[in-house]
């Protein structure tokens, strides 16, 4: 299989800390796959790495059959693969639409354009009342909705979420699955940290858990949910799932 | 509308006035455009892509010294002169940008580096015998020589920087609104994000600063034919680089009439507080850091944020 994404014994060292060790990864075209494990495990570092931001120690990475090793994160942003940050990073002092529009160069031949597509996705995540207001004065709802839309403008095949839930209220959390799920729709695959479980579960077709750095289960969720080790190392208790 | 019309009248003031008004108040505004145009070329990497170069005197002085070298040496033109002096300095440029932006300096760290720079270039210009070492060059004024870029008058020269100044304008309102200027306001407002987003970073910089330290070039050998003598603290020294850095942030850095704006207020006052402190050294530049202090202080997005914060208020 050479389409879509494949991680093979990627690790990361930092000093003495083996914060990434031999963990392999696939994301299938069309899949959600759910990313999950304890403070520490390693999942944001795994996004690091895989778009870009970090050099790995060792281990392949191929999106679409092209090596991602040693690519720049722009260079890996062009070839259809985006991210959003954990903690959100926002142009502060650019508008809503603006932000998108960084985003919307990637595919825009001109301004005209990256401003047309750019408003398509303001509309398409529900930020089309707020377009024209300065990042900076947007709330952390609205911030998240934001980052997932400036990754959605670039046209991106695979699409890596970081925690878009965290800090977020039942309400909120519900519409962003179902901002996620309309995403997929579009054809987009996704791979997606969360520690909401609820949402994980009913979002994601198979679920990887990294413990120390390692892979410790993989499958399906309700299997996984079930796995005597990871409910070990993460949920304390067996996960119900409800789709 | 209204900023429209206050352009226009702006413009058609600037182009009538200058011959009607006494030397003084010409030198002093040519000084403004000068200063103003300085902060335009900063502030291409600077303003937009809040890159705080401090050391933008190292493409001012190539350019000075380029152009007069040629101009003594093999009698070329300054009007050509000053391309060759704006494509070096674009190439040191793009040799001091790649070293810094590659390795990842930031911020205060880029700021340094660059200050380095133009004190390395200060210091072999000193003790360089060839290019006049610390005595300087003199360009020989012959009178009228327009073909030359040489003038009788000061008039003249006031409509050469007041083309060179809306020049620059243009071209930062140019940059603003395209692509480039996209990314080099994501830069500015967060490297990481802008590189998850698409921007290549470093080639973005890069374009910047060849197209600010060519243009600041062009201001080397204005300087130089309009006084006729350079020298290698005059040109390459601290007081050029904060000379186009401060009009820049107090008008507001990053917009396009700020650092036009920000000189005219700055350089009248320096001129007054020299003219009233006359003869009590140095106490003239403590006046000015003085009422430097509280302008940042109290307009912390510059005169074009206060303006633009004043008229959101009152709608």
């Amino acid at each position: 299989m050479s389409a879509g994404l494949e991680v093979r014994g990627l690790s990361k060292r930092f000093g003495g800390l083996q914060a990434v060790n031999r963990f392999d990864l696939t994301v299938a075209p069309g899949e959600i796959v759910g990313l999950i494990g304890p403070n520490g495990a390693g999942k944001t570092t795994v996004f690091h790495l895989i778009a870009g931001f970090h050099p790995p120690s060792d281990g392949a990475i191929r999106f679409e059959g092209v090596s991602l090793v040693g690519l720049k994160p722009h260079a890996i942003c062009r070839l259809g693969l985006a991210r959003t940050f954990q903690l959100v990073q926002p142009f502060a002092g650019l508008t809503t639409l603006e932000n998108v529009m960084v985003g919307a160069f990637n595919r825009a031949r001109d301004v005209a354009a990256a401003r047309r597509q750019a408003a398509e996705i303001v509309d398409f995540v529900g930020l089309g009342p707020r377009r024209d207001v300065a990042a900076r004065n947007l709330t952390l709802a609205d911030r998240k909705r934001l980052e997932v839309a400036r990754g959605l403008a670039t046209g991106p095949r695979l699409l890596l979420l970081d925690e878009v839930m965290a800090g977020l209220n039942p309400t909120e959390i519900e519409a962003i699955i179902g901002l996620i799920r309309r995403i997929h729709e579009r054809g987009v695959s996704l791979l997606i940290i969360e520690h909401v479980m609820r949402a994980i579960l009913a979002l994601s077709h198979r679920l990887v858990v990294l413990h120390h750095g390692e892979k410790i289960a993989e499958g399906a969720p309700a299997a996984v949910a079930r796995d005597p080790r990871v409910v070990e190392a993460y949920l304390g208790e067996p996960v119900e799932v409800r789709r | 509308m209204a900023a429209r019309l206050a352009i226009v009248l702006g413009l058609a003031l600037l182009a009538a006035v200058p011959p009607l008004l006494p030397k003084y108040a010409l030198e002093v505004l040519i000084s403004i455009l000068f200063f103003g145009y300085l902060g335009a070329c900063w502030n291409v990497l600077g303003g937009y892509g809040g890159q705080f170069s401090f050391g933008h005197a190292a493409f001012f002085g190539i350019g000075a010294y380029t152009s007069t070298l040629l101009f003594l040496h093999l009698g070329l033109t300054p009007w050509l002169g000053m391309l060759v002096g704006g494509a070096l300095a674009a190439g040191f440029g793009l040799f001091a940008g790649y070293l810094s932006f590659r390795y990842g300096l930031r911020g205060p760290y880029f700021s340094l580096v660059t200050l380095a720079f133009a004190e390395m270039l200060r210091v072999v210009a000193v003790n360089w015998k060839a290019v006049g070492s610390s005595l300087g060059l003199v360009v020989p004024s012959r009178g009228s020589a327009p073909l030359q870029f040489l003038f009788a008058g000061k008039l003249p020269y006031y409509y050469v920087i007041l083309g060179m100044v809306l020049g620059a304008l243009l071209i930062c309102r140019a940059i603003e609104r395209s692509r480039m200027g996209y990314a080099l306001a994501a830069i500015r407002e967060n490297e990481d994000a802008a590189e998850a987003a698409g921007v290549n970073a470093l080639a973005t910089k890069l374009s910047a600063m060849a197209v600010s330290s060519f243009l600041t070039a062009l201001g080397g050998t204005f300087y130089a034919q309009y006084f006729a003598y350079i020298d290698p603290s005059l040109t390459f020294g601290p007081a050029i680089s904060i000379g186009g850095l401060l009009p820049a942030i107090v008008g507001g850095a990053g917009t396009v009439a700020g650092p036009l704006l920000g000189s005219f207020v700055l350089t009248p006052i320096s001129e007054i507080t020299r003219a009233v402190l006359r003869g009590r050294a140095g106490a003239d530049v403590m006046l000015y850091g003085l009422i430097l202090i509280l302008v940042i202080s109290f307009l912390p997005n510059g005169l074009m944020g206060w303006l633009r914060s004043r008229r959101a208020g009152a709608v």
